[in-house]
């Protein structure tokens, strides 16, 4: 090599080495010179959360979130994500209050072939967008529309599209953010705790008889399980069941005394199927 | 004296950051929701713009002599993001309400285009020491002034009763348009031959 260009590449190395070291020092100084002291607090919540930066809280990163749990502005379950919330609890020296973990569940079972609809769909291939056009394709205006807003809305892919035109929930990878649940524009996901299974899987809340030419597996109102639950866990209001959480034991009687086969245990539902 | 005033007129007025040379438009857009957050972002982007254009001189005579100057754009940038640094901490340490107006805008200083801008523009006009330093101050004011201006036309255009489909971002879009339309009637300035040069 020349000795030109050799000088070259030294005298670059060595004017970016000098300048970088003196701008170091300069800012090292000021930097202990200028310290604010912050809440160590802080430092140590946004070691324990996840890092992922999702926003799933609602505050810019887990940063934001950490600096709102100090402030006492965050409860210390603020994390959706995280699913023991103990340390945080501990750090802020109160007690832990950990939520029961929370999943999606899609509470439709009218798929392609279940459900029928009034006319093809061409469009943008956006929920919200085909329920502006004469509310959507499916005959039920209360189904899922199948055109995966929630899937697309998932930042942990723990949401598929099935064969038959229905999302699946993966509850292994669902953190509970409930991002889909706002995605929906039908309202039908909703989240739910994982420990209980049993869910109904519709929304319709029309009679029996306009319920049954549009969809196979809608609930029709008629009240077997509601009167066969020894929980008392199953009310039926507006044509439809709707299962209290809080009081379901899984006991699954009502999913074999169901005539439509609407309400399901997690595991027959399609959402573990697929 | 009347050549340094040559230079800050001009930066200001004529060849203005934002509206002549376009550059600087993310804060312009980003920081100017507000008159006193757009003050504050002012001061401190006149900070770095006076103090880069300084240091970037010797910078750049210490490249000639050395025959690298092709190292110029990382050293400038290096420099600049050395004292968006300090300008950082400094904010930090002595408003931290003003710290926390500025947000993300405060570190963004440093990609700034108008801050690399104004150094290379003192290079490309030969300006002297203190030209440089008076070009930088004179081009951070006149961003400043764009800033301040525009950020008090958009706190009255917030209570104003706009259509919903121009409210925020558009509405504000459209002002800077015509800020600029306005401010190009000063292009037509004889500037020099105002002041007798």
């Amino acid at each position: 090599m020349e000795a030109g260009s050799l000088n070259i590449i030294l005298h670059g190395v060595a004017v970016l080495l000098v300048l970088g070291a003196a701008f170091g020092l300069g800012l090292a100084l000021a930097s202990r010179k200028l310290a604010v002291e912050s809440d160590p607090r802080i430092d140590e919540i946004e070691g324990l959360l996840p890092g992922a930066n999702c926003g799933g809280c609602g505050y810019p990163g887990c940063r934001g979130l950490a600096e709102a749990i100090v402030a006492g502005t965050a409860p210390v379950t603020g994390c959706p994500v995280l699913k023991d919330h103990a340390p945080i609890a501990a750090v802020m020296g109160v007690e832990s209050t950990t939520a029961e973990r929370m999943v999606a569940r899609v509470r439709c079972a009218g798929g392609l072939k279940e459900a029928a609809q009034r006319f093809i769909y061409i469009g943008v291939e956006d929920c919200a967008a085909a329920q502006t056009l004469g509310g959507g394709a499916k005959a039920c205006t209360f189904g899922c529309l199948g055109l995966g807003s929630c899937v697309k809305a998932c930042p942990f892919g723990a949401m598929t599209m099935s064969d038959n035109g229905l999302p699946v929930v993966d509850e292994a990878k669902c953190t509970g953010c409930g991002l889909c649940v706002k995605a929906c524009p039908r309202q039908i996901i909703t989240l739910w705790p994982v420990a209980k299974k049993v869910i109904v899987l519709c929304m319709n809340t029309e009679k029996g008889a306009a319920v049954r030419p549009v969809c196979k597996v809608g609930c029709i109102g008629c009240r077997l399980c509601s009167k066969n639950c020894p929980a008392e866990a199953i009310l039926v209001e507006n044509n439809l069941a709707r299962i209290i959480p809080e009081r379901c034991t899984n006991c699954e009687v009502c999913v074999e005394k169901c005539p439509m086969k609407t309400i399901k245990g997690a595991d027959k539902q399609e959402s573990a199927v697929g | 004296m009347t050549e340094y005033l040559f230079i800050v007129l001009s930066a200001i007025f004529i060849n203005n950051f934002i509206v002549a040379r376009f550059l600087g438009i993310c804060p312009f857009l980003g920081v100017s929701k507000q008159v006193e957050t757009a003050t504050g972002m002012g001061m401190a982007v006149t900070f770095v713009m006076a103090l880069a254009s300084g240091i970037t001189y010797w910078i750049q005579k210490v490249l000639v002599v050395l025959d690298i100057e092709f190292l110029r754009t990382i050293t400038f940038i290096l420099v600049i993001a050395v004292l968006v640094q300090f300008v950082e901490m400094v904010i930090k340490k002595s408003s931290p309400v003003l710290y926390q107006a500025l947000g993300i805008y405060l570190p963004l200083i440093t990609t700034n285009c108008a801050v690399l801008g104004v150094t290379i523009i003192n290079v490309d006009e030969n300006y002297n020491f203190l030209q440089s330093v008076v070009n930088g101050i004179g081009g951070a004011l006149g961003f400043s002034l764009l800033l301040i201006l525009f950020a008090g036309i958009r706190e009255r255009l917030a209570f104003a009763p706009l259509p919903k489909a121009i409210e925020g971002i558009p509405i504000a879009l459209i002002t800077a348009g015509l800020i600029s339309i306005a401010f190009l009637g000063f292009s037509g300035f004889d500037l020099a031959a105002l002041l007798g040069l």
